[in-house]
């Protein structure tokens, strides 16, 4: 079984690539249109000083996601 | 359901019928406001789209001895998170309907453009990709091939430096040639799961006739499915009360 975490919780500096969406209505459409559709990779970059928001690249792009976003996507490690 | 000229009018858009209409479309500074100022010149005005505080740029440009009227819809990276910006440039392509929409996409990050690019593709059929900052691009390295692009997207691709006028006569021709005809778009549509595919083709069959001749049935079944409220409850000021009303009692739809 592959090991599958919230995006949230994906270490700083890792890759991993997204399984699915949890989020519903806006914020649904929201991360989609970032990119983050299955089998995207992403890697997180950066966390602000609370651990939020958290910097990640997205299709060659740096974008920043609230934990509260970035917790409803499910990656696996890569 | 209203006729387009009177539609177009809820936009600050005078019917003029010898004139095509045209819209701007684009994610923010993939270069739009250049390629408008590129095709009409001189010839434009500025306000504020009606009941927004977004600007709203429209111009005029002839080609080919016919008149277009041009509008520079806002930058957006999408047509369905409903922010000011994204409410108008999308309730515009649904319902002001114009005769050809350009897509600027920003020819150093693709990809990233694409997501506009087919959500317009599913409004509306008349549309022509223009790739922009291609000489950008090619100081990247970024090599486009827009034939196959084309090819893969079912509508025309035509690529510009808008900022040394580099392909905005082809990207004119190109408008022209889809306003007239000559050029019939058929947009890659996208196929979704066969559940969701046979749920759309049964939401579709309850739209009423006169919305589904002039309004795209499929987008919208899209919409109702996605129970996206406030989509629906924006496009309900476009709709005359009788259809509302169907659509409501159809689908047992609550505004909120
Ligand atoms: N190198 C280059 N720069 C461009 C091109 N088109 C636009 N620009 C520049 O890109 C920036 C954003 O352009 P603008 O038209 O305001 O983009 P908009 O936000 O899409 O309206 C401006 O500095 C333009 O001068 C192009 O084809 N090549
Ligand atoms: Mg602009």
């Amino acid at each position: 079984m592959e090991k599958i975490l919230p995006l949230s919780e994906l270490p700083t500096g890792q890759w991993g690539r997204v399984i699915s969406l949890n989020a519903r209505g806006m914020i649904r459409y929201r991360l989609l249109d970032l990119g983050l559709v299955p089998d995207t990779t992403v890697q997180a970059v950066r966390r602000g000083p609370l651990g939020d928001p958290i910097v990640y690249r997205i299709r060659g792009a740096l974008i920043a996601l609230r934990r509260e976003e970035a917790g409803q996507v499910l990656v696996t490690p890569l | 359901m209203p006729q387009a000229t009177d539609l177009r009018k809820m936009f600050n858009i005078q019917p003029d019928p010898e004139a095509a209409l045209v819209a701007l479309a684009g994610n923010p500074n993939t270069g739009k406001s250049t390629i408008f100022n590129a095709l009409t010149g001189l010839r434009q005005h500025t306000g504020n789209w009606p009941g927004k505080t977004v600007l709203q740029a429209r111009g005029t440009f002839i080609f080919r001895g016919h008149k277009y009227i041009l509008v520079d819809l806002p930058g957006t990276y999408s047509l369905l998170a409903n922010s000011a910006e994204e409410i108008v440039a999308r309730n515009f392509l649904c319902f002001a309907r114009p005769d050809a929409t350009v897509v600027v996409a920003d020819a150093t990050c693709l990809e990233r453009n694409l997501n506009l690019v087919l959500q317009v593709m599913e409004i509306t059929s008349r549309v022509i990709v223009c790739v922009n900052l291609m000489d950008e691009a090619r100081r990247k390295n970024i090599f486009i091939d827009t034939e196959c692009l084309a090819r893969e997207l079912g509508v025309p691709v035509v690529a510009t430096a808008a900022r040394s006028g580099q392909g905005v006569a082809e990207l004119k021709a190109g408008i022209d040639d889809l306003v007239r005809g000559r050029i019939v778009p058929t947009p890659r549509r996208l196929v979704y799961d066969p559940e969701i595919e046979d749920a759309l083709t049964r939401v579709e069959q309850q739209i009423p006739g006169e919305i589904k001749e002039l309004f795209n049935a499929r987008w919208l079944a899209m919409r109702i499915l996605d129970n996206d409220r406030s989509t629906l409850d924006n496009i309900r000021q476009y709709l005359e009360p009788a259809e509302w009303g169907v659509l409501r009692e159809r689908f047992k739809y609550c505004p909120t």
